[in-house]
């Protein structure tokens, strides 16, 4: 079953209660009264701008680290993955399956800032077997998004008749 | 030379399209937005372009038989019965065409004659006139009204019959006033067909995408199958216009005819787009489902924005137009248009293009994005208030 209400937030969070009600065939109240238990339940968890960084100058430098870690026996990998995320450096955190476990997403202001980061803070925490660190080159697309235009917008639609 | 001592009179007589005018002239400039477009903005679902490439793979690149491949004309006869309640022989009642334009010219080719009258309802799409006149026969127009919603009534068909009138075109769900006609509509005009012992040509190829109901062939209204030809196709349902893939369905006397034309003329339809469009019929259901639901969307969202500006607009129940009225502006419909697409750049197609009777209305479609949509709307608003400013 599709959510278009979520949908449309995903695509554009500034859809006015009125025009999602149109859109979704509803009432305005109706919308509120979603938008309002989405949130509660953390289904809809903010409401921010999409920022291309690489687009402003002087901006972080981007890596993921693959991180090999030992599960604890009761608190399997939460523990761990709470203690990545309390770096103000790290952006994001994934559980994986596959040949690592977790995915680590740092932002620093040059190579060698997130070099140091993961050289001093994150490989020696106990429960890190190893770390592998990848620089982020370009994004290419983010959200749904295309970072770097190359999807054209031209309409190549021509009026035959 | 004089080329024009050459020339077949009934295709120089014919006038150009009137939609063009507007798109070549936005095409020429910046920063256009256009909501003229009469064709899907979504692209063919990806499977069914894999099932085409597969096609070309495996060197499928003769001609297919003249009627379309035999899995196609079942697909198509599964199709019409699962959707429309309408049974049709594969072997005999199917003919697959280079889209459903080729249906419509070969139909009537294969139907009017000097002499015959061919009823067609306005507005409608630009073809039907010039193809009747070209086929040989008088196109006798039959206007239909706002305050109908574009439907045709039993006593608007009545009143334009003569003992010529040979052939009716249903052109439901319509381009460009997005006007449908439900059952209950068709059960209204059967009897004026039988009464006077007319076919008809029911063009339904925006038939899936029709909103709030199911969609309704007229063939499936009881004692029209006989006499109608229904024309479909690939383009709209899952946007695949530029396969260029269509089909024709009727009485098996007439298919053959129209067979007969479409094997000298035409041949075979593209290989490549059947064996995509096999794969459509299969499995494309749920591709139809959800673009129809995204079409919908910006349907009410345009519907409602046009009425909130002071231009009145019915809810269209099919197709991807709507036709908003805008004889408050005092402008005529090329002015509109006009001043429209110079003031605030934005391209719709003056109503007057598809028939006199579309004098006072434009062509909005909603084949873009919603963000498209919304920055095309904001323009016309702001054009709409401008307008009332300079009547102060």
């Amino acid at each position: 079953m599709k959510n278009r209400l979520l949908e449309l937030l995903q695509e554009n969070c500034k859809y006015t209660e009125q025009e999602l009600a149109i859109l979704l065939n509803t009432t305005p109240d109706e919308v509120k009264r979603q938008i309002a238990y989405y949130e509660e339940l953390g289904v809809i968890c903010g409401y921010k701008a999409l920022i291309n960084w690489e687009k402003v100058p002087g901006s972080d430098v981007r890596a993921l680290i693959e991180l090999k870690v030992t599960p604890k026996r009761d608190k399997g990998f939460d523990e761990i993955a709470q203690r990545v995320m309390s770096f103000k450096e790290v952006e994001g955190v994934y559980l994986m399956a596959g040949d690592y476990d977790l995915a680590v997403f740092v932002n620093g202001h040059t190579i060698q800032d997130i070099a140091m980061f993961v050289a001093k803070r994150l490989s020696p925490l106990e429960s890190v077997l190893s770390a592998s660190t990848h620089f982020i080159l370009t994004k290419y697309k983010s959200n749904m998004v295309d970072m770097q235009n190359l999807t054209s917008n031209n309409d190549e639609r021509e009026c035959v008749v | 030379m004089d080329y024009d001592r050459f020339l077949n009179s009934r295709i120089k007589n014919s006038k150009p399209s009137g939609i063009r005018k507007f798109f070549d002239i936005a095409n020429e400039m910046d920063n256009v937005i256009s909501l003229s477009i009469g064709e899907p903005d979504f692209k063919t679902p990806w499977h069914i372009r894999q099932k085409g490439i597969d096609s070309l793979e495996k060197g499928k690149t003769w001609y297919t038989p003249n009627r379309g491949l035999a899995q196609l004309r079942e697909e198509i006869c599964k199709y019409f019965e699962r959707r429309f309640d309408v049974t049709y022989s594969p072997e005999t009642d199917v003919l697959v065409t280079v889209g459903g334009s080729e249906a419509i010219d070969g139909a009537l080719r294969c139907i009017a004659e000097e002499g015959d009258e061919i009823l067609i309802p306005q507005p409608s799409f630009v073809c039907y006139e010039p193809l009747t006149s070209m086929a040989g026969a008088t196109p006798v127009i039959i206007e239909t009204k706002a305050e109908n919603e574009f439907r045709l009534t039993p006593q608007e068909l009545e009143e334009k019959i003569t003992d010529k009138t040979k052939m009716l075109i249903l052109p439901f769900p319509n381009n460009p006033t997005g006007g449908s006609m439900s059952k209950e509509d068709y059960e209204a005009i059967a009897p004026v067909i039988e009464k006077h012992n007319l076919l008809v040509l029911s063009d339904e190829i925006y038939a899936e995408l029709s909103y709030g109901s199911k969609p309704v062939s007229f063939a499936s209204i009881k004692g029209m199958k006989e006499r109608t030809i229904v024309i479909s196709g690939f383009s709209k349902s899952y946007a695949m216009t530029g396969w260029r893939l269509g089909y024709a369905l009727g009485p098996k006397e007439i298919i053959a005819q129209m067979t007969k034309l479409h094997q000298y003329a035409i041949m075979s339809a593209p290989t490549t787009a059947q064996y995509a469009a096999i794969e459509a019929l299969k499995n494309g259901d749920s591709d139809i489902e959800e673009m129809r639901e995204q079409y919908d969307m910006r349907r009410r969202l345009i519907v409602d924005s046009f009425n909130a500006m002071g231009l009145s607009c019915f809810e269209p129940k099919g197709a991807f137009y709507v036709f908003p009225c805008i004889k408050s502006t005092g402008l005529s419909s090329e002015d509109f248009a006009s001043k429209l697409l110079l003031s605030k750049r934005v391209a719709v197609v003056p109503g007057n293009a598809f028939g006199d009777c579309g004098e006072g209305f434009v062509r909005v479609s909603y084949s873009y994005s919603l963000s498209h949509i919304k920055e095309a709307l904001k323009r016309i608003k702001e054009f709409i208030s401008e307008l009332e400013n300079e009547k102060k």
